[in-house]
């Protein structure tokens, strides 16, 4: 078991706390991610899964601690937010589509409006992840047209539009039917088999032993457990995790 | 035809409906040039309140500090007075302070009429109602649209023009053709100041002619007419905006 974190880390949290008024959700949180690891995060709900995630690209200030991202201090006042979340691309259990936006624009725009990328390359790369997604055909149409597994594998082709480094997936098969879980797991699985870093909070514990190199379990705020996912489930050390582990598989 | 119409007015007026701008060519004239007026009126006070709560409304949405104050204030003051008392007020008390010119033969003429000052006393008074509407209609979209474009880089203010203002309108629309129709009628307060809209010019037509009942209904039926034609064309605007599956239709 890796316990302490190591300088190649791409992705690394150092005693990071954060309280929403008097309540701590992050106590001291540690954590690692190599590049081209996939990384899932599971525990039981409100142990600060979702909020460790989105502390990665500054969408939640940290009281405390250092997020570290490359050459990037997320947790510095002064960090360049636009250089942060190109590097860093998110992915909402809620897809989060702009509706009044057709599926072609959202995943081109940010690259265009925030990269000043030109539009034609970044249409022409749009349209090629679509295509990587089977979206093809629903270029021209909008997000309310769309299923919601075809919504969440749009959202998966923004954020690579962006043309990220790592890309934190936050529960994104929850709002889904179970066979729509299906189709969006085996994109999010084509991502990171195409050496994409991934940070993926998740209830699929099969999904998580199955596509993760590294399982982290989260309880009241910090981690408690992690490991390799084959020893992880079949051998938790701590009593949390088996407690927990015992309730779900 | 337009001989056909005289003589029906005059048919009319022998079984006792005097309409007079019909068969009178100066009452026709003062009719037209009152109604001009007051569709002048309607327009450009349209436009200018739209600005106005347009940006009272942006400043709402990303600020909280002086700006927001200030706008605030605005709303207050103007909510809470009279309309009459406004343009009195802007009329008499500003206009007082303002510059005076001289026309040909020496007479002092205001350098700002009192065309104007309805203009600006209206769009002040309407403009107050329509940042309301705006900022209502932002609050509803969800905060997660605006989440999902820091996510991807935008700035607060990139992600407010781009994403949360165009969803945030679509919101508005009910709440704004209640304003728009608002101020259609309101217009006839700027009879107060002696500009000479289809009040003003109705009351001088039936004070000529004594035929103050039938002028009462073709007011009342030209009012109609012109709110009716805001709504329709707030509501045109509206379905031009629609989109599937985003819940505001």
């Amino acid at each position: 078991m890796r316990t302490e974190i190591e300088g190649r880390d791409l992705v690394s949290l150092k005693g990071v706390h954060k309280a929403f008024g008097s309540f701590e959700v992050l106590r001291g949180v540690e954590l690692g991610v190599a590049k081209g690891e996939v990384a899932a995060i599971i525990g039981p709900s409100g142990s600060g899964k979702s909020t460790i995630l989105r502390t990665i690209n500054g969408l939640t200030p940290v009281d405390h601690g250092v997020i570290q991202l490359g050459d990037i201090t997320v947790t510095d006042p002064k960090v360049d937010k636009v250089a942060l979340r190109h590097r860093v691309g998110m992915v909402f259990q809620q897809y989060n589509l702009f509706p009044h936006k057709t599926v072609l624009e959202n995943v081109a725009m940010a690259p265009i409006q925030v990269l000043k990328e030109p539009r034609k390359d970044v249409e022409e790369r749009a349209r090629n992840l679509l295509a990587g997604m089977r979206l093809t055909e629903k270029a021209l149409a909008y997000p309310g047209e769309l299923s919601g597994g075809q919504q969440q594998r749009v959202a998966i082709a923004r954020a690579l539009c962006m043309q990220p480094e790592v890309i934190l997936f936050d529960e994104v098969t929850a709002a889904l039917d179970p066979e729509m879980v299906k189709e969006v797991l085996s994109a999010v699985r084509k991502v990171a088999e195409d050496g994409m870093t991934c940070i993926l909070v998740t209830h699929e514990m099969r999904f998580a032993r199955e596509a993760a190199n590294r399982v982290f379990f989260t309880d009241k705020g910090v981690i408690v457990e992690q490991g390799e996912p084959k020893a992880f489930f079949a051998n938790p050390q701590d009593p949390r995790t088996k407690e927990f582990l015992d309730k779900v598989l | 035809m337009l001989e056909l119409f005289r003589q029906f007015a005059l048919e009319l007026k022998a079984s006792g409906i005097n309409l007079t701008i019909l068969y009178d060519a100066f009452d026709f004239e003062r009719f037209v040039s009152g109604l001009a007026t007051t569709c002048a009126l309607v327009v450009l006070c349209t436009f200018f309140s739209i600005l106005i709560g347009a940006a009272g409304a942006t400043v709402l949405g990303l600020s909280r500090g002086p700006a927001a104050m200030l706008v605030c204030a605005y709303v207050a003051l103007i909510r809470n007075t009279p309309l009459l008392v406004q343009m009195y007020f802007f009329y008499f008390a500003v206009g007082s302070l303002m510059p005076v010119g001289q026309n040909a033969i020496g007479l002092p003429v205001p350098m700002i009429g009192n065309f104007t000052w309805a203009v600006i006393a209206l769009s002040l008074y309407a403009g107050a109602f329509n940042v309301e509407t705006f900022r209502s209609g932002i609050g509803a979209v969800h905060g997660s649209y605006e989440e999902a474009a820091l996510a991807l880089g935008y700035s607060r203010f990139k992600a407010f023009r781009y994403v949360v203002a165009p969803l945030g309108l679509r919101f508005s629309f009910a709440s704004l053709a209640n304003n728009l129709v608002d101020l259609t009628k309101a217009t006839t307060v700027a009879y107060a100041i002696g500009v000479a809209e289809l009040l003003y010019v109705s009351n001088q037509i039936w004070s000529d002619s004594l035929n103050t009942f039938e002028m009462m209904n073709v007011m009342l039926a030209i009012y109609l007419l012109l709110t009716g034609i805001v709504v329709w064309i707030i509501g045109r605007a509206q379905r031009a905006m629609r989109l599937p599956g985003f819940g505001v239709n």
